[in-house]
Parts: structure tokens; sequence; C-alpha cells
């Protein structure tokens, strides 16, 4: 059966879309057939990030509107052959987004793909509401910082009343946390909410942390997702998050202070061989 | 500026700032507990209440906060339960 995840935060900036990415890469490199789907409408990035820009031809409205069919608008990602991406159109105004049409393209989706990744744009209008309306389970991406942990309860309550299992008074949407550009550094200074601040606020599970790293900058530069990147922080925690939403069990990484580099070259001259 | 004041300008030079993320949680825990007392309201309640104290303050001097106007959930139904304050009036 497919399972259908919303990426969301309401407030934009935060990371949703590096992390749609890295999921999509993540679940289709285990073997399951995954599609990433861009819900922003007119303010397509989906497509940068995840480096298929020059292949878009048609998108999500062109299938809605009946202009092209599905297998005409997936792109299949270049190496990972189980990935595709639904771009979102560029040009068309929100409104072409229609509960009628969304639901039509993922019930044909669910015949073939294994998981269906809704990148949801930021903010509360359709294209957010849409993106989460269909959802199994919700990644609720957060920064440690009051106007993103504000925005994502808002969220909260909207996924626990505005979506389909909701109204169907089905088994509610699984919510997990995605802890984003934190800086163990800065929380040991005091200086920025720590998890367990965001965790007791917003109380829902937390699915991992993505330490702040040059690395997501470097990997959207060249439109190759962060988990790609394995040698680099943010692209094993987010190898980790995707080991973790399969029911692994795997310890939180990057959660603590670097040791000082003074530290560091003393233990380094500590192992050396004599 | 008496010694005193300096020396209380030097120890607050030293002192160590609040703790700002202290600060951030504090705030967002009282922002979100009255956010989400008005969530899942309908939006017309805002505008039911001023309704009613307008009707109400036809008759009687009330303030914006004598009107309270609670939405409760019930399996098939809502009840709207409306608390009106009346200041006493000696007759």
């Amino acid at each position: 059966m497919t399972k259908t995840i919303v990426v969301t935060s309401g407030k934009g900036g935060v990371g949703k879309t590096t992390t749609s990415a890295s999921f999509g890469v993540g679940l289709a490199s285990r073997g399951f057939k995954t599609a990433v789907i861009d819900f922003d409408i007119g303010l397509r990035n989906l497509d940068l990030i995840m480096g298929c820009e020059r292949r878009v031809v048609y998108d999500f409205v062109n299938v809605i509107r009946n202009e092209a069919n599905l297998n005409q608008a997936l792109i299949r990602h270049k190496h990972i052959k189980d990935l595709f991406i639904l771009p979102a159109s560029q040009t068309r105004d929100k409104d072409a987004l229609t509960l009628e049409g969304v639901s039509n393209i993922l019930e044909e989706m669910y015949k073939t793909f294994d998981y269906i990744i809704c990148d949801s744009p930021a903010g509360i209008e359709r294209g957010a509401q849409l993106a989460m309306y269909f959802a199994d389970s919700a990644i609720i991406v957060t920064n440690p910082e009051v106007s993103s942990v504000r925005d994502s309860d808002r969220m909260l309550g909207l996924l626990s009343s505005k979506t389909k299992r909701a109204e169907e008074n089905r088994e509610p949407i699984t919510e997990h946390l995605l802890l984003t550009r934190y800086s163990p550094k800065r929380v040991a200074r005091g200086d920025m909410l720590s998890i367990s601040d965001v965790n007791e606020i917003l109380r829902i599970p937390l699915l991992g942390i993505i330490p702040e790293s040059p690395a997501v900058l470097r990997a959207s530069n060249g439109g190759v997702p962060v988990i790609l990147d394995e040698e680099s922080d943010a692209g094993s925690a987010y190898a980790d998050v995707i080991g973790r939403f399969l029911g692994e069990d795997i310890p939180h990484r990057f959660i603590e202070e670097k040791n000082h580099w003074l530290k560091r070259l003393f233990r380094f001259k500590e192992t050396e061989p004599a | 500026m008496s010694l005193s004041d300096k020396i209380t300008k030097i120890l607050h030079y030293f002192r160590r700032p609040d703790k700002s993320a202290k600060m951030a949680k504090d705030r967002l825990q009282i922002i979100i507990a009255h956010e989400r007392t008005l969530e899942d309201k309908p939006d017309y309640l805002p505008l039911l209440q001023k309704d009613i104290l307008a009707v109400v303050a036809k008759y009687v001097t009330i303030n914006q906060d004598d009107v309270r106007i609670e939405l409760e959930r019930k399996d098939s139904c809502s009840i709207l339960e409306l608390n009106v304050v009346l200041p006493h009036v000696d007759s």
C-alpha cells in the first residue's frame, strides 16, 4: 500500500524542499518506488534542488488540466531508477490546484508507487492545505527559533483537523518532528532552543536532528540532494532519519558540541602511536 | 555618578546576560498555549461576540471582557455557551 508523506512547516526557508529531496533519494535508494511532488505552484524549486530543472517539460497543473498524462510529467532521476519528480507549474496561478485534480493524480500514483512525498509550500494557503490533505504521515520541519516553532504548532493544529484522515475520523496522521539547522554550540551557550525545549512545546515524536551545515548550501548549489553527500554531517543525519522513519533503531547524532580544536589536537596526540 | 553607581555599572558589564533561549522558550509556551485555545473555533465567533456585546450594551454598560463565548463540540452537535457578567444595578 502506498504511503503518502507531507513535508510541511508553515514558515518558509526552514528546509522543507531540502528534506523532501533527501527523503525521496533515501527511500528510493532503498528500493522503494518513490515520487516527490512539488506543491509550490508558481514558485517551483524542487526541480533545482534535485538537479532536474532542465528536464521539466510538463508539470503538475498540466496533468490536472489533462494537457499531459502523468507519465509525461513525471521526471525520472538520472541515477536513481526508483525516484520520480513531479514538478510544480511555474507560470500558472495557485487556483489551478484543485482537490479533485490532486485526488485523481494521487489515485493513479497509488497503483505503482510505494511512497509519495508531498513537498508543501510555506504558508497555509491552498497549496499547503492540499499537500497535507491526503497524507498518512507528516514531517514537520522546524528550526530551533521562535517563529518556526510557533508556525509548526499551527500546522499541527491543521493536520489534526483539515485533512482527509481527520474528516473521515480515521486514525490520525503520524506526526514526526524534524529539527533542522540545529547548532549544538549555540544551544550550549544558551542562545538557541534545545531539542528538549522544542520537544516540550510541540510534543510530537522526534524523527531527527539535522545540524546546521555548509553541506546543505553546497548540495543545493549543485542540485544534488544533501543525503548523497555521505561524508557530511547533514547528509549522514538525513540517512539516519530515513532509517528511523522505516522503523530502525538509530541513536541521534550531531547533538553534542564538537570538541574544541585544542581538545581534538590533544586527543589526536594521545592516540598517536609512540 | 556615585561610586556605587560606577561599581554597579562595571558589575553589570561583566554579568552574564539572561540566556536568550530561555526567553524564547518562555515566550513560546505562553503564546502557543493561548493560540491552542483559539484553534478549531469557527471564524464567526469573534464577530458574534462583538454583536452580542453591542446588543447587551444597549441596555447595560458592560466591558468587552464581560462577555465570554465558548463553543463546545459534542459527538453530533456543538454547544454555544454564552456568559454575560452584568454589573450590580441599584434599584
